[in-house]
């Protein structure tokens, strides 16, 4: 009764309506030599969309740096690894769910965290922290955004914050960074990129590797249902229209209960020794898990879906196959062995079932009540999909002038007032009232949460040691110019994961663009692969893992290109970690530069093509233009080498980068967290107030230091041919005073300045 | 001395309990398996925060009717020390074994940061090793605080000194402003009337080491370890 589907005749007609083109129909043919059966098409058709084959962009990847003296797993596995000492390695990957989210913000974000969840525990890691990367629609009407749209993008961000909050919070694991950002591009396409980070013992790693001829294959957790059918390949792997919203039903719905007794059984049957191999459900279910098992681990596997548990009655082996149920996995056991493995799961209450076993021959073999639905070569449907090399074509130079750009404030004009409203903008506004809707310190490893440091640091406690981490993705730079964007985000990412006092050692990256079918957004691709790529390697960061979502527009509008970069970083002593937030009156704040050089000898027309990209320029002249700043490796591998350096030598009181806003909002910030302190600051420059106090360029960050120990920092910063000068100090006196050039620039009492920047989320978001 | 911490399915707080006891205070502690209606014989019974059950149907409202719940009631009638965090404390109201229920969070979302509590009674197994009145910086996580009770309850636990920890301001004054979650008369934290009994939003694990940014929970716990030792000393 189930074969009812199955009897469809598979035209190339039906395959166009799955999304597979005349010449993938072709390659099916000639795989399967003949027709596909409709179960046979619909496998192929998930494992073939972009989401889940990379069609698009494998021959780009390539050109990424893997490999590094830490790296264990590079990508290609459910994770990347790397070795982070003590015979422990630390798993972690980052993962789009944007579509979804759009679709259906609650669920789409509770999946997003789920999926890439289960990415880390199938390796045999147990998570420890997440981080999410979030970018949305202007949440307040403007010359960009209705009121009506602004309403939408409220509501969007509600949902999502709520989603990556219930996931994790009942899930038990520390939600402790990452960023969030808003631009109108975002409006219809918001990005909910979520990073997992866990540890394991080296030896005790998993791979997904279907081996040992005879071994079963094992089915456990929630039971498969229809929900979630197409979700990669039509949700994920085509571009919005106006009736997207129809998709609601392609989302997943997700269950962070059901995940937590599956972390929790999985890591207990791994530790039985009776298991050979396991890869979670996600992205196209069964299908998926089944062939990349075996591909990988150059077998075949045969299931029978009549034993697979099932939510629902008459369900086809099409729908079967394709189902993105939630909370799922597939293992291999050690034949003779799968009692031990069966009873972990029965203790844990979940359902675990024998559903068929690894062959030789490389089939994927799949039976509805012994009768054969679908037959296909593994490795050829997992390895073997089209991969294309689109056309890519450069997005016509802007025509830009210097009319275009921002126009600097005369001297001595008091930037107060401006200050004021930066520190109100939603990407600088503090995001408080975001972070805690999440639980930041379940497992009590939490040493700075979301943002008490630049980098979120959780400590291991078996070890001395703690782990760094920092997202970063400034979508409008890399609007502007996609590789020093892309570059500038890996730069951002190892700074802050610095200034917390560890040294970055790996990457991870979610690739968000447009449709591939552009070849101006391939260009911004093939940019950003080589600008991270570059980036990558000059501060010794190997990217590890991570996905690449495209089709990311609405009604033919792209999005910004949005690499999202993730760096880890290890800090060898866990009671160094630095904070933003200054500590003692009277401590000395330097500012240090690796780059060196004072404004880099800019000329005034060259700072102000640079500054139209800042965010000062975006709030407070409404200009979006120029280039962003020009970016220096070398110099950003410096000032991360010292900023290491002082951490370990404990000189420092605090550390903060300059990043969004500038110096201005940087200092801001370190008063802020401190709760009671100010800061008096003098700054002489050839260069605009405005571009020294809210410049972007990089490279850059502020210290505090004892006056005792001002001597050390300048000599460490000497060593490393960072450029350090004390610019001022901390006071007790609760206020930010800037002098620029003599001339009182910013003042304002703390209070005031933080009362602006606390509450300004809420306030947007119309909340009480 | 040995302290029992139960696991529920969907405990997530369970570690940080035994870490606090077993590693931080160096004490005797063994994880209890909500099948279980063994309690290993230990001399005091934590149940943790989490979400046991997913808090599916109501916070606590599955977990009370777990095996081991039916031991932990007895072990509570016989004078045993029972603590319950978070989503414990949920449980000891849906089990019965505190007056009260809770409802979700005045602002209708979860709020996870630290707050201040203050000690209202020493007289417990709980605070004895606190001072009256002394401020504690702890951290909540939680959707669900929001405690409440019909007059008479709170009248009975206002006479009978049940209520062991109110929320205030960091200066210690108990008014809105210092309550995170809508609470009835700002309550953190309750005891029974026989005081062996106690349950508590915030999280006293999770303020342990001066690292995560507080140790102002040690002092529930070693209130516990001391009025243990006082008990032991007294049968002895």
């Amino acid at each position: 009764m189930a074969t009812a589907q199955t009897e469809i005749k598979v035209t190339p007609e039906i395959a166009a309506e799955h999304g597979v083109t005349r010449e993938e129909y072709a390659r099916i043919q000639k795989i399967l030599g003949g027709d596909p059966n409709i179960t046979e098409l619909g496998i192929f058709s998930v494992m073939w969309s972009e989401h889940c084959s990379y069609k698009s962009s494998k021959v780009h990847l390539k050109r990424l740096p893997t490999r590094g003296k830490l790296v264990v797993q590079g990508p290609g596995e459910n994770a990347g690894v790397v070795d982070i000492g003590d015979g422990l390695v630390a798993a972690f990957k980052i993962e789009s769910h944007n579509h979804p989210s759009y679709v259906e913000p609650f669920q789409g974000a509770t999946t997003g965290v789920g999926g890439i969840l289960r990415d880390i525990f199938t390796m045999g890691a147990r998570p420890i922290a997440v981080l999410d990367s979030l970018r949305f629609g202007e949440i307040a009407p403007s010359k960009n955004t209705t009121e009506e749209e602004a309403a939408r993008n409220r509501r969007i961000l509600d949902g999502v914050v709520r989603g990556v909050g219930s996931y994790g919070n009942c899930f038990g694991v520390p939600t402790v960074g990452g960023e969030v950002g808003f631009e109108p591009c975002y409006s219809q396409n918001p990005l909910v990129n979520a990073l997992a980070l866990g540890i394991a013992r080296k030896e005790e790693i998993f791979l997904a590797k279907a081996k040992g001829i005879g071994n079963p294959v094992i089915y456990v957790g929630a039971k498969t249902g229809r929900d979630g059918i197409h979700g990669a390949s039509l949700l994920a792997s085509a571009e919005f229209t106006e009736e997207s919203q129809q998709k609601r039903p392609n989302v997943q719905v997700g269950d962070p209960f059901m995940e937590k007794l599956l972390l929790e059984a999985c890591l207990e049957a791994m530790k039985t020794g009776a298991v050979v191999a396991i890869q979670d459900m996600g992205a196209a279910g069964l299908t998926c898990s089944t062939c990349e098992m075996a591909s990988r681990g150059g077998t075949g596997i045969e299931i029978d879906l009549a034993r697979v548990p099932q939510r629902e009655t008459g369900m086809t082996p099409y729908e079967i196959m394709l189902s993105e149920s939630q909370e799922r996995m597939l293992l291999v056991a050690e034949k003779g062995r799968e009692q031990e493995v069966l009873a972990v799961f029965k203790k844990w209450g979940l359902d675990a079932t024998v559903v068929g076993d690894v062959t030789d021959g490389g089939l994927l073999v799949v039976k509805d009540h012994g009768k054969v639905a679908a037959q296909i070569p593994a490795h050829p449907l997992a390895e073997e999909g089209p991969v294309y090399n689109r056309k890519i074509a450069e997005l016509a130079p802007r025509k830009e002038s210097e009319k275009d750009w921002f126009v600097f404030a005369a001297e001595r004009t008091d930037l107060t007032a401006n200050f004021k409203k930066l520190l109100a903008a939603p990407a600088i506004a503090s995001k408080k009232w975001i972070t805690e809707q999440y639980d930041s310190m379940v497992r009590t490893n939490t040493l700075a949460g979301p943002g008490a440091s630049d980098a979120a640091v959780v400590r291991i406690k078996e070890t001395k040691r703690a782990l760094a981490l920092a997202t970063d993705g400034n979508g409008r730079w890399c609007q502007l110019n996609p590789k020093v964007g892309a570059m500038h985000a890996v730069a951002e990412a190892a700074r802050n994961v610095a200034a917390s006092g560890a040294r970055p050692i790996a990457a991870t990256n979610c690739l968000n663009f447009g449709s591939p079918e552009k070849p101006e957004v391939m260009w911004q691709f093939s940019q950003a692969i080589d600008g991270v790529g570059e980036a990558c390697v000059a501060l010794g960061t190997p990217i590890t893992g991570g996905n690449v979502s495209f089709y990311n527009e609405t009604l033919g509008r792209s999005i910004y290109p949005t690499p999202v970069i993730g760096i880890l970083g290890i800090l060898e002593d866990a009671t160094k970690v630095l904070k933003v937030a200054f500590r003692n009156d009277g401590d000395v704040i330097l500012l240090l530069d690796g780059a060196g050089g004072e404004e880099a000898g800019l000329k005034p027309s060259a700072t102000a093509q640079e500054f139209s990209s800042s965010e000062y320029s975006k709030t407070i002249g409404g200009i979006v233009a120029g280039e962003p700043p020009a970016i220096d490796l070398a110099a950003e591998k410096r000032l991360i080498d010292c900023l290491v350096a002082l951490a370990n030598a404990g000189t420092v009181q605090s550390a903060h980068d300059l990043s969004d806003g500038g110096l201005a909002v940087s200092l801001a910030e370190s008063c802020f967290a401190a709760g009671g302190l100010g800061a008096e600051i003098q700054i002489d420059e050839k260069a605009s107030a405005e571009y020294a106090l809210f410049g972007e360029r990089g490279a850059r960050s502020i210290v505090s230091a004892a006056p005792t120990k001002v001597a050390a920092v300048l000599e460490s910063a000497r060593q490393y041919g960072v450029r350090a000068r004390a610019i001022g100090k901390v006071t007790k006196d609760n206020a930010l005073r800037i002098e620029y050039n003599g001339q009182a620039a910013v003042a304002a009492p703390i209070p005031v300045l933080k009362d602006v920047w606390a509450h300004s989320l809420e306030r947007n978001l119309k909340i009480q | 001395m040995k302290f029992g911490v139960v696991v529920f399915p969907g405990s997530n707080c369970d570690h940080d309990a035994f870490h606090a006891i077993g590693d931080v205070l160096q004490k005797p502690v063994e994880f209890i398996w909500h099948q279980s209606e063994d309690l290993h014989h230990s001399d005091a019974i934590i149940l943790p925060g989490g979400f046991s059950y997913g808090d599916y149907l109501r916070t606590g409202a599955i977990a009370r009717f777990s095996p081991v719940m039916k031991s932990v009631e007895k072990f509570a009638a016989g004078g045993g020390l029972v603590l319950g965090i978070c989503n414990g404390f949920q449980i000891l109201l849906e089990a019965g074994l505190l007056p009260g229920a809770m409802m979700r969070n005045a602002g209708l979302r979860f709020i996870c940061k630290h707050v201040h509590i203050r000690v209202e009674e020493t007289n417990s197994p709980f605070t004895c090793a606190a001072q009256q009145g002394q401020i504690l910086t702890i951290p909540i996580a939680h959707s669900d605080g929001n405690y409440t009770c019909d007059e008479e309850t709170l009248k009975e636990l206002e006479k009978s000194h049940q209520v062991l920890f109110r929320y205030t301001t960091p200066g210690g004054k108990d008014d809105t402003a210092g309550n995170p979650n809508g609470s009835t008369a700002n309550i953190a934290g309750i005891c029974n009337q026989q005081r062996n009994v106690a349950g508590l939003m915030p999280h006293p694990e999770r303020a342990v080491e001066q690292v995560l940014d507080s140790n102002d929970g040690l002092v529930i716990f070693r209130s516990m370890i001391e009025a243990l030792v006082g008990a032991a000393k007294a049968t002895a």
